[in-house]
């Protein structure tokens, strides 16, 4: 009954902070947008800095459009805790009856639904660009799905850890960038492979793997770096 | 036995008893590794293959094993401190972490010596494990710079902690993920079925130096140590002690 009792509370509360965490970012939607015209316009100097060949930009966009995906989710990532830090909400969740970890998941799965989800959505619109086929584009958009869930909750905890520092954003980059390089190397590779015609299965499993495993421990280690954070 | 480890958690007792281990890391070290450079450079025969080009796994393979055993005593001392709040083990992940990433960078910069002879450049991105071991250095950066950041040394150590087991928790995912992206380098011959695939007056050097870098690490580990049980433990009475007596 307790139990039950307990778990339904979870939910809420993961529910409750990712419903206000939206609501905030409705209110102010430079917050979603600007990120995702930093993953326009990074896209776009390659083709500017590499000239406009079709086929090297095909053959480069799979990794140019993941590079600047995860540069664009580093780049939200770095207020993910530091309004509620700044204005005593974090406390407020630190002294909660419902688990610090659920809440700091109910904020990453609000930052996975303004950040990573419209990645996912604006990139087809990039991908013509780069004259990808459409197929291939299919799979660009399935990889960047499993990624970013995984970038999201790995740089939660990144960003729970440097909340309340100065100098957070160099820092955060510091510490995130190597954890993500599996994502980016099966991601972008999948793609590249999809591309010159081989299968993707292989490449997809593992980022649904890393993703369940990130869902596992990543709101756990979360909670653990906020408590530490806000001593 | 739990005594033994409540006794060397204490700073001061630590501090003298590290000061006399010191040496004893230290002496084993040097003639392994005097041993190991001698016989490694002059006595072992040239590889059929690569020629004289090979000497340089004495260096190569003590430093890049080094790189990841440093990472590990540092994300199982990160934990022990996490866990059971014994500040020691913190100020070992502390001091480990410069050597794990000076042995990464010698790793890193002996592989990239030998590739150039052997492969015809400096830096092959399609080696798994050179790459692996660059992403091993920027791991130990980012733990260094996080500590480097919090000014308050409880913080850093605690919040640095969950950072390496974060870390450690990914670099056999690294590892493998680097792997399947494509492969180059020569295949183990160290760790093999049906013992090392290697001749004997090559193999005693090699292992002389691993052994001596690994008591080196140990000595050097000792060392930095004290100084860090030293700074942090600054505004203590023995410390000040310690000082006024200069030093005994």
């Amino acid at each position: 009954m307790s139990n039950e009792h307990a778990s339904a509370g979870m939910m809420s509360g993961i529910l409750g902070v990712a419903r206000r965490d939206l609501l905030l970012a409705w209110k102010r939607p430079g917050d979603i947008l600007n990120p995702l015209f930093f993953f326009a316009m990074v896209a776009a100097l390659f083709p500017l800095a590499v000239g406009p060949s079709p086929e090297q930009l095909q053959f480069s966009g799979p990794a140019v459009m993941w590079v600047a995906a995860l540069l664009a989710m580093l780049l939200s990532l770095n207020s993910l805790f530091l309004s509620d830090f700044e204005d005593g909400s974090l406390d407020q969740m630190l002294v909660s009856p419902v688990p610090l970890s659920a809440l700091g998941l109910g904020k990453t799965l609000a930052h996975w639904l303004t950040s990573g989800l419209p990645l996912v959505l604006v990139a087809p619109v990039v991908a013509i660009t780069f004259q990808m086929p459409i197929f291939v584009t299919g799979y660009l958009m399935l990889t960047l799905l499993l990624g970013t869930i995984s970038l999201s909750l790995l740089g939660s905890v990144g960003a729970a850890l440097t909340v309340g520092l100065h100098r957070g954003t160099a820092l955060l980059s510091l510490l995130i960038l190597p954890l993500a390089m599996p994502i980016l190397i099966f991601g972008a590779r999948t793609v590249s492979l999809v591309a010159a015609g081989d299968g993707a299965a292989g490449g997809l499993y593992f980022l649904a793997a890393y993703a369940v495993l990130t869902l596992s421990f990543a709101p756990f280690a979360t909670a653990a770096a906020l408590r530490i954070s806000n001593e | 036995m739990w005594k033994f480890f409540h006794q060397m958690a204490s700073p001061p007792h630590f501090y003298r008893i590290a000061a006399k281990m010191i040496p004893w890391f230290m002496a084993p070290a040097l003639m392994l590794i005097a041993y190991g450079v001698y016989a490694g450079l002059f006595l072992a025969p040239m590889d059929y293959q690569q020629g004289d080009a090979f000497r340089i796994i004495y260096v190569h393979v003590p430093s890049a094993y080094l790189s990841m055993m440093t990472y590990m005593v540092m994300a199982i001392s990160a934990g022990i401190g996490l866990i059971w709040r014994i500040k020691l083990a913190h100020a070992v992940a502390a001091a480990a972490a410069p050597l794990g990433a000076w042995f990464t960078f010698l790793a890193l910069a002996t592989g990239s010596i030998w590739g150039k002879p052997m492969w015809g450049t400096w830096w092959e991105w399609g080696d798994p494990r050179l790459t692996s071991e660059l992403i091993m250095l920027f791991l130990y950066i980012g733990y260094m710079a996080l500590r480097g950041a919090i000014d308050d040394t409880t913080k850093a150590d605690r919040a640095s902690a969950v950072l390496a087991l974060v870390g450690a928790v990914n670099v056999p995912i690294i590892h493998f993920s680097v792997e399947w992206w494509s492969s180059l380098h020569q295949g183990p011959t160290l760790i093999k079925e049906g013992g090392p695939a290697m001749d004997p007056g090559m193999l005693y050097p090699l292992l002389a130096m691993i052994f001596g870098f690994t008591l080196l690490f140990g000595g050097l580990l000792l060392r930095r140590l004290r100084a860090e049980v030293l700074f942090r433990e600054r505004r203590t009475k023995w410390v000040k002690e310690l000082v006024l007596s200069g030093g005994k």
